[in-house]
């Protein structure tokens, strides 16, 4: 996604000036999405000098006012009609770094699981929170938190689900050792090896 | 009744292992738990990890081999069977996933039911179910048989019912487990509004989106709290700051 889509997104209600995108962008995204006044008016001169949103002079202030064009008007329903991939979206920092925790010999892998897991549930509490605080009818502002619960939600249930699959890699690997903490590096390399490899 | 100043619930060090020897199924191994008035605590965990014996323990349905579980004060361990029937008829209520309401009464014969069978008068207990019925916003429904109501009408009516009359305990199971999404989450609201009025829940659940609902979340892996969040703190609140 881009900044270039939400604003012209804005801009089919009707010509906005450069501080009101800022404004309105922010209200329908939470906050979640902070913009510096910098972003919208680089972004807005992008638009302009692609055809999609065109300047309409400046008011008494010097204030300069923005409208969308035909052009833009179809890149937003383009833009709305195509599914977002999920691969271009930025890479998962949390599954390398499980990923390669399992390689790096003398890592407690469980405690990786463990603290992320909190800080996650931590995360979704405060999210629930904010949504309990919610004005009903900011459905805007509803989505998006939604949005950030389901994916935390996804996130504590894909880590649970690590945890046992870790679990039963050790069992099945070392049987005989008393438990993880307590054996030799070479030996948990030798283990982890194994279970990257399959 | 005085409403006791200390949590409402208390689990200490509490152990419960069912056989012996080679056998022994550690259900728990110390796991200590405390939630006052206006609190709402989440258990999370797999199953098998604990959950269904915790609040077997805390409402009295089990007795622990190691640690005491208090319940408004008073240790389940040193009452008789009769005391601790009693208590759970009068400080405990219950919301399950399957609602477990009984079909030939109506809404409000549900939510009175409890109170009459502890020996409240049927006009009193009546007006107080009615009142508990207008507390989670289905007032309307009183006449009503459970086969005639949603899922979510049907688990507000039991949301009644668990907090009729002094009941300051809810112990919830899955509640939101047989219902869609939103639905479910306007249970969640419902049982936060509920606890933030005056009670105390205990809530099992393996769904994270609505554990989110809690002030502290405990994660319970083969009979250990593996995982707990805390309470919330102030300086937490970053979100809440950016708003």
């Amino acid at each position: 996604m881009s900044i270039r889509h939400g604003l012209l997104a804005l801009l089919d209600e009707g010509p906005k000036y450069g501080y009101q995108l800022r404004q309105e962008f922010e209200r329908a995204t939470g906050a979640t999405w902070p913009l510096n006044v910098g972003q919208v008016y680089t972004t807005l001169t992008r638009l302009e000098r692609d055809g999609l949103v065109r300047g309409e002079g400046s008011d008494e202030s010097g204030r300069v006012g923005y409208a969308l064009t035909d052009e833009g008007r179809t890149e937003l329903h383009r833009w709305f009609a195509t599914p977002i991939s999920r691969e271009t979206r930025p890479r998962d920092e949390l599954a390398i770094k499980l990923a390669l925790a399992t390689t790096v010999p003398g890592v407690d892998v469980t405690a990786i699981v463990q603290g992320q897991r909190t800080s996650t549930l931590r995360t979704l509490r405060e999210l629930t929170r904010l949504k309990k605080a919610a004005a009903e009818d900011d459905l805007p502002w509803l989505l998006v938190l939604d949005s950030m619960i389901f994916q935390a939600e996804a996130e504590v249930r894909w880590l649970d689900h690590c945890e046992s699959r870790l679990a039963r890699s050790s069992r099945s690997t070392a049987p005989a050792r008393p438990s993880a903490e307590n054996r030799p590096a070479d030996d948990h390399t030798a283990t982890d090896h194994e279970g990257v490899r399959r | 009744m005085t409403p006791h100043a200390g949590p409402v619930l208390e689990l200490r060090e509490v152990s419960r292992v069912h056989g012996q020897g080679e056998t022994a199924v550690h259900a728990l191994r110390g796991l200590s738990l405390a939630v006052t008035t206006g609190e709402l605590v989440a258990v999370m965990g797999p199953s098998g990890s604990g959950k269904s014996t915790l609040l077997h323990l805390a409402g009295g349905l089990d007795s622990p081999t190691v640690g005491e579980v208090l319940v408004e004060g008073q240790d389940l361990g040193t009452l008789s069977k009769a005391a601790v029937a009693g208590l759970r008829r009068r400080s405990i209520g219950y919301v399950f996933q399957d609602f477990n309401l009984i079909p030939a009464l109506t809404a409000v014969e549900n939510v009175a039911l409890p109170l009459e069978l502890d020996g409240v008068p049927s006009r009193r207990a009546r007006k107080e179910a009615t009142q508990a019925l207008a507390e989670v916003g289905v007032k309307e429904l009183a006449g009503r048989f459970p086969d005639d109501m949603s899922g979510g009408q049907q688990q507000r009516v039991a949301i009644a019912r668990a907090l009729v009359g002094d009941r300051r305990l809810v112990l919830a199971d899955e509640p939101t487990g047989a219902l869609d999404s939103e639905t479910g989450e306007a249970v969640m609201r419902l049982l936060r509004a509920r606890i933030d009025a005056g009670a105390a829940g205990l809530l099992v659940t393996h769904e994270a989106r609505h554990a989110g609902w809690a002030d502290r979340i405990v994660f319970l892996r083969d009979g250990r709290a593996v995982d707990d969040t805390g309470y919330a703190s102030d300086a937490e609140s970053l979100l809440e700051e950016s708003r």
